[in-house]
């Protein structure tokens, strides 16, 4: 790791007054952050801890909304989402490792966008609004490809405001060796319509499986995906499975997602 | 009943205290006043030509002692091979140059270029990044069959070949075993790959070297399983230091697997830098460095061939693999492919004829040498994997087949050289049938059907080869090594006991284990035994522990030379007691004088060792302490059944363990527990390479798995509960414990048992899958699958 500064900001104007200087990052959790310095991939001059900002921890229901503070641990949301957003909760705890769970956050996983990571398929299909020190956006322009989002230099997470669907569930298939999602399913079922997110799958990180929400919007049941697959073309393929085999577990996690609410 | 704390008692590993409460003294925890730090700049490229290395701005840079390149080791040895293999045709093998840094070539990712040495690691690191190497990059051999091929390019231009050797064995059989395959009535043709794997114990190497200018001495500090093999390795071959100015100390060391047999150019590298910078030097290896420094273990690429009469007889077996070197000949690495696997290919079984052929290839990877089982899981896999595949051509049980073909009689004389001396396989086969409930699997795979989900039985019968001897024998084979054990035991003057073993304990409990033995032969409280290892300055030359060899030869020293210090003991009761020695006898720590009540405590008796004033001075030196060299005649030849029941997720390919049984001949068994504790860890490394671990190179040799965030470990939550036994005890006939050796069994036995069920579910669910290779991860299951459609019903 080669030398840096440190700060840690008590409020949100101080920290986006802090990533302000040159070469400095924002660090909200460091799950994935730490190990690229420790390995000298990311050598940032200065680390803005998002941390320690009062206003930025909070996990709260609201009518028919779950708030969430950018900075909160999964562990958190764990815990204190079991009640209001039992799926998401659900995402949450299943997360990494307890480690990882108690320093990880909503808001550095969302403004990492790891291909691969877990909230992102959650937000999507949740159709959650992403709170910034400067402005709301919404989860269909949140996410524009792999470790790609909308946010802007030294722009912060502060909250995501979740609209509790009727029913849903996260269906994750792991990879063996990171154990992040080779290919996971998030299914919402809100009053308006079905959202399928799938994560781990796509060169172009988390995506909506448009046909299978069609059908599910009007027929919410497993047969009503009879006959769809996710188009092979564009999905990842490594070490660890093929393009065809990521867009059929697309397919497995999402109907088991479905089984699991109906 | 065992004693308490004797042979056959389970008391708690003694080791474990310190290990648990962070007390262990390991290589990292030792820093010496003064020392500096190395850090390796490494090749990123798999193979190039060294066009220039500007070290000049980096060795300005602040801390930094000096910056070391192949130049500085001219006239320094190379990295030495302890194993020399002879071909078919006479000539001995190609044996390339390996420098202890890289000269003129780099030949895998990780070959180590060059070492910053400064005065914090940071510093070196920093100093490392400012190191300006200029690379041409060449092309990269990977394939094996293509680096057999004529105009390939070439590992090392001066062999003019990428064959290290081409082995045949034996060689005499070949042609019987040809005409007796080509007439059979049934052949069962297997292709697979035993899939290279990266050994990872918990504690990454270590090396920290100081030089004692007044002296002229050295110390090593490193992560080893063979201190003595370490220092007469580079000592005597690298770096020329005579062995008694040179100390090898191994302290605690956290696992190593075979990886930490080895001598590895760091080691080397440290004790040169220490002399040239009067300085101690220091090196730890980071978990990446480890991934492309460690030796690698299996890799071989095989076709197995099996004959058959129309019985199930098994006729005539015939091999043929690829065994990868990596870039450059690892210590022993010449000796894993052969005799620790060609010996091996009779297996469980009486076939008459077998004929083994093992080409060793140079490729530009990180160098394959032993690694748990070294040769003997890649035997036992393929041997293991064809008998399933005849049983299922041949409409046999698998069961059935294998116990037509079970060696019943010993000793038996096997047509790969090896004579077993003892073992009863239907006794193990029974024991895993009954422990498994193998009767009840038909309506548990019925439940599963019904859940929609595939259920499988896998078994595999195992023969094991440990405590590999005679050493002239070893000799004849190509060894450059003896390979006898030794132990020195002190008695102290108030009767405690200090054993000084050349076995080294890097996990397996040998400081319980051992002291159990020397404890139960004189009938003392074991507390009362210490046992020392790891340290060439303490202990007496001995070969170390790999190869499940301890207890069968370190445990037999420390016996011979306990029964001498119980002869001598006897001597002086005798004289104490004023009775004649052959009438003494030892019990519970007391000597008597047979047929009376007259005896003296062993402590008595120690004393008068050390302080002769009514001692019979003219006969016996005073001083109680003997020192025992043990050759084994013979290896010894553990033995089990392994049964593995799993399930297979149709949908995604995902395999789940249920369950695994294993019942093993381990002959005598000093410390159950500790035994049981070894099969567990065999088992989780055998599921391992069965189920996941992959260590996986691109096309341009770049190592692809170079991180835990691609190289899958197993863990506790992928392993069922294992149901182990050790029961059908056939005890060696050899040695005088009657032990055989227990720690790599669980890797040998579990992967062809791992697959045969996995292979059996697909069966059973109507998929005409014959084969698929390790790992068996849900992706290739899955693929498998959909390659070999739904038979129809």
């Amino acid at each position: 790791m080669h030398d840096f500064d440190f700060v840690r900001p008590q409020t949100v104007s101080d920290a986006v007054r802090a990533l302000a200087t040159p070469d400095a990052q924002a660090l909200s959790g460091g799950q994935t952050l730490l190990p690229a310095m420790k390995v000298r991939l990311a050598a940032p001059a200065v680390l803005v801890s998002l941390m320690h900002i009062p206003d930025m921890v909070f996990v709260r229901a609201d009518g028919d909304v779950l708030r969430v503070g950018g900075a909160t641990t999964h562990a958190q949301v764990a815990r204190e989402a079991a009640g209001a957003y039992p799926a998401l909760a659900s995402l949450a705890a299943r997360i990494g490792d307890p480690a990882v769970r108690s320093r990880g956050t909503i808001g550095g996983s969302l403004a990492n966008n790891d291909p691969s990571a877990c909230y992102p398929a959650g937000v999507l299909a949740s159709n959650a609004t992403i709170v910034t020190d400067r402005r709301e956006i919404g989860a269909d322009d949140f996410f524009q490809g792999m470790f790609t989002t909308a946010l802007e230099e030294g722009e912060i997470v502060v909250e995501v405001r979740f609209p509790i669907p009727d029913a849903a569930r996260y269906e994750k298939f792991i990879q063996p060796a990171s154990r992040f999602p080779l290919t996971a399913a998030f299914v919402a079922r809100h009053s308006g319509g079905a959202r399928v997110a799938i994560t781990g799958a796509s060169e172009s990180g988390v995506f909506r499986w448009h046909e299978a929400e069609v059908a599910l919007t009007s027929d919410f049941a497993v047969q009503a995906l009879d006959g769809l697959a996710v188009d092979a073309d564009g999905m990842i393929a490594d070490l660890h499975g093929s393009s065809a085999y990521r867009a059929h577990l697309a397919g497995v996690m999402t109907r088991r997602a479905v089984a699991a609410i109906v | 009943m065992p004693k308490d704390g004797g042979i056959g008692d389970s008391p708690k590993r003694r080791e474990d205290v310190r290990f648990l409460t962070g007390t262990g003294r390991y290589s990292d925890d030792i820093n010496i006043y003064n020392q500096v730090y190395a850090y390796f700049v490494r090749s990123d490229v798999a193979h190039g030509r060294i066009a220039g290395i500007d070290a000049e701005a980096a060795a300005a840079m602040p801390g930094v002692l000096r910056i070391f390149t192949a130049r500085d080791f001219e006239g320094v040895g190379g990295i030495p091979c302890g194993w020399q293999i002879t071909s078919r045709d006479g000539s001995v093998m190609n044996e390339p140059k390996h420098p202890v840094l890289a000269d003129g070539k780099v030949r895998h990712v990780g070959d180590p270029i060059a070492v910053v040495v400064a005065e914090t690691l940071a510093q070196a690191r920093d100093a490392a990044e400012a190191v300006v190497i200029d690379i041409e990059d060449l092309p990269a051999i990977m394939d094996m069959r293509a680096a057999l091929t004529p105009d390939a390019p070439l590992v090392h231009e001066d062999m003019g070949t990428n064959l290290c050797y081409d082995w045949g064995f034996v060689e005499d059989n070949r042609q019987a075993v040809d005409d007796a395959i080509a007439h059979a009535h049934h052949v069962t043709t297997l292709e697979l790959r035993n899939n290279r794997l990266v050994a990872n114990p918990m504690e990454p190497r270590v090396a920290l070297a100081e030089w004692n200018a007044a002296a002229d001495e050295y110390t090593l500090y490193t992560t080893s399983q063979n201190p003595h093999v370490i220092r007469l390795l580079m000592g005597a071959f690298v770096l020329g230091i005579p062995e008694h100015k040179l100390r090898v100390v191994a302290p605690d060391v956290g696992g190593g697997f075979g990886s930490k047999i080895f001598h590895y150019a760091e080691e080397a590298f440290c004790t040169f830098a220490a002399k040239a910078l009067r300085r101690p030097v220091k090196w730890v290896s980071s978990r990446s460095e480890a991934f492309m420094s460690d030796a690698h273990g299996r890799d071989h690429v095989t076709k197995i061939e099996l004959a058959l009469d129309e019985n199930g007889k098994f006729l005539a077996l015939r091999t043929e693999t690829l065994a990868n070197m990596g870039a450059y000949l690892s210590t022993f690495a010449p000796s894993i492919p052969t005799w620790l696997h060609g010996t091996l290919m009779a297996g469980n079984y009486t076939t008459p004829l077998i004929y083994v052929n093992v080409k060793a290839v140079f490729t530009n990877t990180v160098p394959v040498d032993a690694y748990r089982g070294a040769g003997r899981p890649e035997a036992t896999y393929q041997l293991e994997r064809v008998v399933d595949k005849a049983a299922r051509e041949m409409g046999i049980d698998p069961v059935d087949l294998r116990r037509r073909n079970f060696i019943t009689e010993f000793p038996y004389a096997t047509p790969v050289a090896v004579e077993y001396d003892t073992g009863d396989y239907h006794a193990t086969m029974d024991k895993l049938l009954a422990l498994s409930d193998h009767a009840g699997f038909e309506a548990r795979a019925e439940e599963s059907r019904r859940r929609g989900m595939l259920r499988g039985f896998g078994i595999a019968h195992y023969i094991e080869a440990c405590g590999i001897a005679p050493s002239n024998l070893v000799g004849q084979l190509g060894a450059r090594a003896g390979l006898y054990e030794s132990a020195t035991v002190r008695v102290n003057a108030t009767g405690s006991i200090s054993v000084m073993t050349g076995s080294h304990s890097h996990g397996q409990g040998h400081e319980t284990t051992f002291a159990q033995v020397v404890g139960d032969m004189i009938g003392i409280d074991p507390a009362q035994v210490d046992i020392i290892h790891g340290d060439t300055a303490r202990t007496p030359m001995g070969m170390g522990t790999y190869g499940s060899r301890s207890i069968a030869v370190g445990g037999s020293a420390m016996v011979r030379a306990t029964e001498k210090i119980i002869a001598k003991a006897k001597k002086i009761a005798a004289h104490l007691m004023e009775a004649s020695e052959h009438d003494i006898e030892l019990k519970d720590g007391r000597f008597t004088i047979a047929g009376t009540d007259r005896s003296v405590a062993w402590g008595d008796v120690t004393l008068a060792a050390y302080v002769p004033h009514n001692y019979p001075l003219e006969e016996i030196e005073p001083g109680l302490e003997e020192t025992a060299f043990y050759d084994p005649a013979n290896f010894t030849y553990p033995s089990g059944a392994y049964g593995c029941e799993v399930e297979v997720d149709p949908q995604t390919g995902k395999v789940t363990v249920l369950s695994f049984t294993a019942a093993d001949d381990f002959g005598n068994v000093i410390n159950p527990m500790i035994v049981e504790g070894q099969v567990h860890g065999g088992l989780a490394q055998g599921f391992g390479q069965a189920m996941m671990e992959n260590c996986a190179y691109d096309a341009d040799g770049q190592l692809i798995s170079a991180s835990y965030m691609d190289y899958a470990m197993p863990r506790a939550a992928d392993l069922p509960m294992f149901t182990v036994d050790s029961t059908c005890a056939t005890p060696c006939t050899h040695n005088p414990l009657g032990v055989k050796g227990c720690g790599e069994a669980g890797a040998i036995g579990s992967p062809p048992a791992f697959v045969n069920a996995v292979i059996d579910a697909l069966q059973r669910g109507g998929h005409d899958v014959t084969h698929i290779d390790m790992p068996l991860t849900p992706d290739r299951v899955w693929e498998a699958m959909q390659e070999r459609g739904v038979r129809d019903a």
